[in-house]
């Protein structure tokens, strides 16, 4: 599904990426670990296509198509999903608004109409119990005056509508409490099926407790330096990552 | 030769003819008006408030009146229907200058209200008309007041009795058509008295894009005790077309007013509102919304005198300026040593879309009182890139996304309206706007 070779990336002239290998398929799913300033946020920011990075070396393909060719919009579209470590508030724009705007773009990408308005409501109130999202949120600016916790819940939410074929989850479990933590592992792994993989960058084992991964990757200094299984979480959690950087 | 000069030549020459047309009350101001005129002419370029709008310069041009008030050959009634649902059941029409004379009699209206012509009223209510008109728009003020009443032919007037309530809004639609240069004088007189409450709505369209036409028009607003009054100006007018619009708002005590001047789409445009606090506890808001592309000016200038305590004024512009437009706001609070505990804040927030778009902006509080909450933010910016980017990685293409945010912006200020179908139907014109497509109220222009 997704396969990047020697990925470079920098930002300002400064690498950050120096050179990635990854290779995730249908039905997997992929935790991302490492120190701080390893490169995690900056890997998910060059899937999506922030144009604050520059690649400068590398590809990426997507189901086939080079990633990198497309636009921000489009790869949204070819469905790629970041959930983002700060989502952004937008005042004056409303969560239903918002939504709809991005379902239907979604849907003229595909070739289909946009939805009614009240097939849309109603997607939105199921999908909202999903996360169990307070249905005042959604009548609210995106993300405006939004806790922490609900801005997390509103990433999964956006999810959960948008129905991505991959989804990376930017630490997520930053700043959200036990119930809500739970909450959104539990909207994720219900969004979980064959055709779909995801990514979790995550800093800490308490995540992969409730989202279990396949496959646990070490980024260190802008590459990955160690692969493993569930095990190698757990390992990390116990013995922290300077016997990585040691090796 | 000073641009001023034609118009007062013109005036010495036509003054026994205007004042055969129009009413005696009116004409009875003219002179004075005329005295100060050739002292003071039109403000000076680069003068304290007209910084960025020439107004000699837009005056020069030979415009050419039209005193003798040419026959509208439409029936606007029949032809400019507007569709705001329930918006309004009094409607009335000034093309050009002129109000236009419907026969069919309003009957909606609570006894003793009068919603018509500035002639009719005049010559109907000698006594309220001396009292009020010109009151507030002295002919000192700022030179388009003197201009304005020197030439003045017709114009609108609404008085709504004491403790009187006029449900629906009242329309007044301006509309400036011709096939040739011209100019034209309007006028607005509102009396709400105390305890009375009332809803205007002003539209402000031009039919015919290619003539070059100039208007001032003055308003003059008086709102008594406990009345409640709202006021709002929609601007849809041409590329050539030049409006300098004054505004005087008076509030008597525990009156509450709001003022909301849009422009969707204009030529050149000078907005001045003065708002005069003279009783206590009144309170006033003050919205204007700006969106201009090409080479568009719109240049609001607000002074709210707090002259009385316990007063509350909030005062908030938006600016969404495109391509090679540009935007003024100057906005003076004054509160005086008197006026304690008064409340009073003012925000001006702009968006500059293009790198050739440019705003000018000027804050200014001047506060003698020593007990008081005031407070002023200006900022001027591009749209916000993070939230740009947030909403193209859910798939809204770039365009829509940045139409999405232009059109949150004007959020605030259109929420501002306190007329629901008025409101939802400004949301839809404003998103047309930023689509390119052409703006004009379906049905209406």
């Amino acid at each position: 599904m997704l396969n990047i070779k020697n990925l470079h990336a920098s930002i300002n002239g400064k690498e950050i990426l120096k050179g990635i290998d990854l290779q995730v398929n249908a039905g997997e799913i992929h935790a991302i670990m490492g120190p701080n300033g390893s490169g995690k946020s900056t890997l998910s920011a060059v899937l999506v296509g922030n144009p604050a990075f520059e690649v400068t070396e590398g590809e990426v393909h997507f189901q086939g198509k080079d990633l990198l060719d497309l636009s921000p919009e489009e790869r949204s579209c070819e469905g790629l999903f970041l959930s983002f470590q700060y989502p952004v508030e937008i005042p004056g724009v409303s969560m239903v608004n918002f939504m709809r705007t991005a379902v239907n773009e979604h849907r003229k990408h595909k070739g289909l109409e946009p939805l009614a308005a009240g097939e849309f409501l109603k997607m939105m109130r199921e999908k909202q119990a999903i996360v169990e999202l307070d249905t005042n949120l959604i009548n609210r600016s995106v993300n405006e005056g939004f806790s922490g916790g609900e801005k997390k819940k509103n990433e999964i939410f956006q999810m959960s509508v948008l129905e991505p074929t991959l989804s990376i989850l930017d630490e997520t479990d930053s700043g959200l409490d036990i119930d809500a933590l739970r909450v959104v592992a539990n909207g994720v792994n219900k969004l979980k099926c064959p055709d779909n993989a995801t990514i979790v960058i995550t800093h800490y084992q308490r995540l992969l407790d409730y989202i279990k991964p396949d496959f646990v990757h070490v980024l260190y200094k802008g590459k990955i330096v160690k692969s493993g299984g569930a095990e190698l979480a757990l390992e990390l959690e116990k013995k922290g990552y300077d016997w990585l950087k040691e090796e | 030769m000073r641009p001023e000069q034609q118009y007062i030549a013109f005036f010495a020459a036509q003054k026994q003819a205007l004042n055969k047309i129009f009413s005696e009350l009116i004409n009875s101001k003219r002179d004075e008006a005329f005295d100060v005129f050739q002292k003071k002419g039109f403000p000076v370029f680069n003068s304290e408030n007209y910084q960025h709008t020439d107004i000699p310069t837009l005056m020069a041009p030979d415009y050419g009146f039209n005193f003798s008030g040419l026959k509208a050959e439409i029936d606007p009634y029949k032809v400019f229907k507007c569709n705001v649902p329930n918006l309004s059941s009094t409607i009335h029409f000034i093309i050009n200058d002129r109000l236009y004379k419907n026969d069919k009699k309003s009957t909606t209206l609570p006894e003793g209200v009068f919603s018509g012509s500035l002639n009719d009223f005049s010559k109907d209510f000698p006594e309220i008309f001396r009292k009020y008109y010109g009151k507030l728009a002295t002919p000192d003020k700022n030179g388009i007041e003197a201009f304005n009443t020197m030439f003045v032919q017709d114009g609108y007037v609404l008085y709504v009795p004491p403790n009187t309530a006029i449900e629906s809004p009242i329309q007044v639609t301006n509309i400036i058509r011709g096939s040739v240069d011209s100019l034209m004088t309007r006028r607005f007189l509102v009396i709400i008295e105390e305890g009375a409450e009332a809803k205007m709505l002003v539209c402000d369209h031009t039919a015919d894009k290619t003539p070059q036409f100039a208007v001032t028009q003055v308003t003059e607003i008086f709102v008594g005790e406990n009345a409640v009054f709202d006021f709002y100006e929609l601007e849809e007018s041409s590329e050539n077309t030049i409006r300098l619009a004054s505004n005087f708002v008076s509030q008597k005590a525990s009156s509450n007013v709001v003022i909301n001047g849009i422009s969707l789409c204009n030529g050149i445009t000078r907005n001045n509102y003065d708002v005069y606090l003279e009783g206590e506890n009144a309170i006033h808001h003050l919205y204007g919304l700006a969106i201009t592309d090409k080479t568009q000016k719109i240049d609001n200038t607000s002074n709210i005198e707090h002259r009385a305590p316990h007063c509350q004024s909030d005062e908030l512009f938006k600016y969404i300026l495109d391509e090679q437009s540009t935007g003024v706001f100057n906005g003076r609070i004054v509160v005086a040593k008197d006026a304690q505990k008064t409340q009073a804040y003012q925000n001006n927030r702009n968006l500059c879309c293009s790198r050739e778009s440019r705003m000018f902006s000027k804050p200014q509080l001047e506060i003698y009182a020593d007990d008081v909450k005031c407070s002023h933010g200006m900022t001027t910016g591009q749209l916000d890139e993070n939230a740009l980017f947030y909403m193209r990685s859910r798939g809204i293409g770039e365009e829509e996304a940045r139409l999405l945010l232009k059109f949150s912006f004007t959020n605030d200020v259109i929420e501002g309206i306190r007329l629901p179908n008025l409101k939802d139907r400004l949301k839809m014109l404003v998103e047309k706007r930023f689509r390119g497509e052409l703006v004009k109220c379906q049905g209406c222009i």
